[in-house]
């Protein structure tokens, strides 16, 4: 297994001092994490065989200044946030691979500079809204719901794997807190309807793209799959059956060789 | 010590099943299921009417605020009500009595300004007795009502009071280029009476961003706790050690507390009486989860872990994320949530309060929940002719200075007040 290393890396757009997770070898590929915070889980690790994987924490989030996120006031800095990171890691052309939030992310950057990214692969994306299947408001949301919209099958060992608490009471609490703080960090970008445009900027896609989505999500319904498919050019829709809103945790089986054959293809 | 009579406006009719499914009483009760405008138009009448009553009977001061879409309390603009109170005192003689305002949100309204002009017309209308309450708001207002994003909320509130400050000071046309609200060219008409302007109350619970930002600007804070003076302790405490921290005095006017209070006969006939509009209070209008009232990004994260790391130790009862519908009435009294009780028993139970607490300004709820009319005025009247006269005694033996109160109200005198009351 790869150890994973975090890399500091001072961006002079908003001041921010991004922090960059990586581990394993071969051509760079990026991770882009969710709303809930970064996670480096098996599918993330599975990357790492083929992948020197570089996965920046989101402004607020993970090994970031908790109040980084108060420098960057607009989808538009964040935007330039992740352009400067790229340049810094001397990323020319280069697979994206994002999750929720992170695939949002992922088709910001990929509209704004489509020679930038080779590859994309979409797990279940927000940024686009239909008023006949909103978007559940995962914000406001008790844990136990929150958790019942994540996942089809709470009792699979993949599922209670993931939402494993450590031990200490007080790692716990800060565990918490994290959680919570990302939600707000990445929040800021997506209030109050994850609906900031997306829609009108997905036509400037080049990379090729799969868009792979868990067939029963309740958090962002599949029918959104079409909406991505409709919009990105060289795209194609891999759905999972029996599956919720994150596919690489509830059918890693499944979604990691899709992901794989597409990215050498 | 200053009195306030603090008014929520309830729905004071909502059906003995409520909240029934719903997962909160704030934004998911649906309208058109529950509410009726008829209804309503006495509910608003009735309670301007009760703090009517108050002003006549000598209370410092009576307040109203600001909520969205729920049944605990809509008055949408507190200014609304505010600016009707001002022009009713002044009218009746009243003008006494100080417009505690707790009040409207600047950080919801954009521009903030329009509050630094409501404000003004308040204090001009009153002749410079109004209180001007600074609330952060709440999320579920904030944020889902209105749809300002969670974790710029605090950074927008900071950013509003700065601008209405200079807007009502400043003697030179400016122009604000802010990180929320940009405004070519900003004369503000009117200004206040209040020079330089009128005081600010910082309404809060447990964020210690909150205190800090109070005795760093040297602003009174007032404890919007509704589990009584029993379970403040803690709360208070760190209050005045972060004072103390600060170099701030130990002054009871920096502090405010909020109080519901239940006053009859006796202690017995009292908690007959109350018993049922206390339990509509905590189990139908407080019906609310903690993701509504404080959603991801809404508290800082050093408050966030601060909470989370001290548990339930730090708040003990006084958390809104238990269940209060295992309590009944009479624990919610035993434990003082409400005080409820004769004249001496309510009276002893403040007096202790505000003394440990080391508050200066006391508001007490004297309608909440379902309580009607009638029974909402004989509260007040009680209060009003027995209990407030003893209250409005304490810390008057102290040194102190109260700059925290409208400067025309503050040397109102024993006499003044038998007064008002007779």
């Amino acid at each position: 297994m790869a150890t994973p290393s975090i890399k500091t890396i001072p961006i002079r757009h908003c001041n921010f001092e991004a922090k960059v997770k990586t581990a394993g070898s071969g051509p760079p590929l990026v991770y882009l994490h969710a709303a809930g915070g970064p996670i480096w889980d098996p599918f993330v690790e599975g990357l790492t065989e083929r992948y020197t994987v570089y996965a920046p924490h989101h402004p607020g989030t993970g090994e970031t200044a908790r109040d980084s996120i108060h420098a960057v006031d607009s989808l538009w800095d964040l935007v330039l946030i992740y352009d400067e990171i790229f340049d810094a890691l001397d990323l020319g052309s280069v697979p994206i691979v994002g999750t929720s939030f992170g695939g949002m992310m992922a088709c910001e950057l990929a509209a704004h500079r489509p020679e930038r990214v080779s590859q994309m692969v979409l797990l279940d994306p927000i940024g686009l809204w239909r008023d006949d299947a909103p978007v559940a408001p995962y914000m406001l949301m008790p844990p136990e719901k929150l958790v019942a919209t994540l996942y089809k099958n709470l009792g699979s060992p993949a599922v209670q794997a993931a939402l494993k608490m450590p031990d200490d009471p007080k790692a716990i609490a800060v565990g918490i807190a994290d959680l919570v703080w990302s939600l707000g960090a990445t929040g800021k970008f997506v209030w109050p309807i994850p609906d900031k445009g997306l829609k009108k900027r997905l036509h400037r896609v080049k990379a090729d793209t799969l868009i792979i989505w868990g067939d029963d999500d309740a958090l962002i319904s599949s029918v959104y799959a079409k909406e991505f498919a409709d919009r990105i050019v060289n795209s194609r829709i891999e759905i999972i059956k029996d599956c919720g809103h994150v596919p690489q945790v509830e059918r890693l089986e499944a979604v990691a060789p899709l992901v794989t054959n597409f990215l050498h293809a | 010590m200053k009195v306030t009579m603090f008014h929520f406006m309830p729905y004071r009719d909502l059906p003995e099943d409520f909240p029934r499914g719903l997962a909160s009483a704030w934004v998911d009760a649906p309208w058109w299921e529950y509410g009726d405008a008829n209804k309503v138009t006495d509910y608003y009448n009735w309670s301007i009417d009760e703090l009517m009553l108050a002003a006549k009977l000598g209370f410092d001061g009576i307040g109203t605020n600001e909520h969205h879409q729920n049944p605990y309390g809509f008055m949408c603009n507190p200014n609304l009500f505010g600016a009707i109170l001002a022009k009713m005192t002044r009218d009746q003689g009243l003008d006494h009595v100080a417009l505690v305002q707790l009040g409207a949100t600047v950080a919801a309204t954009s521009p903030p300004i329009r509050i630094a002009e409501e404000y003004a017309v308040l204090d001009c209308i009153s002749g410079g007795r109004l209180v001007a309450g600074i609330p952060l708001g709440l999320g579920c207002d904030a944020n889902i009502s209105y749809g300002v994003t969670p974790i710029e909320q605090r950074e927008r509130w900071r950013e509003a009071v700065d601008l209405m400050l200079k807007a009502w000071t400043a003697k030179e046309f400016f122009a604000w280029n802010g990180k929320h609200y940009q405004l070519p060219k900003v004369n503000l008409w009117p200004r206040p009476v209040q020079d330089p302007h009128p005081p600010l109350l910082v309404p809060g619970t447990v964020s210690s961003s909150t205190w800090d930002y109070c005795h760093d600007r040297n602003l009174p804070f007032a404890y919007l706790s509704y589990f009584g003076g029993k379970s403040a302790d803690n709360v208070m405490d760190r209050f005045w050690e972060r004072a103390a921290a600060k170099g701030k005095d130990a002054n009871p006017y920096r502090a405010s507390f909020l109080q519901l209070v239940g006053v009859a006969e006796t202690d017995r006939q009292a908690e007959e009486e109350y018993a049922k509009h206390v339990e509509y209070f905590y189990h139908k209008l407080l019906h609310q989860p903690t993701y509504q009232i404080a959603p991801p990004g809404y508290s800082d994260y050093k408050s966030l872990l601060n909470v989370l790391v001290s548990g339930k130790n730090f708040l003990q009862i006084g958390d809104l994320s238990i269940d209060l519908k295992p309590f009944k009435a009479k624990d919610m009294i035993e434990k003082e949530f409400v005080v409820v009780g004769s004249p001496a028993t309510v009276r002893d139970k403040l007096e202790a309060m505000a003394k440990r607490l080391n508050v200066g300004h006391l508001m007490v709820a004297l309608q909440f929940g379902s309580m009607p009319h009638g029974r909402a005025k004989k509260n007040i009247d009680l209060f009003g002719r027995e209990v407030l006269p003893h209250l409005q005694t304490i810390w008057e033996d102290q040194k102190w200075e109260n700059p925290w109160w409208p400067k025309r109200l503050r040397n109102r005198t024993v006499k003044q007040r038998e007064f008002a009351t007779a």
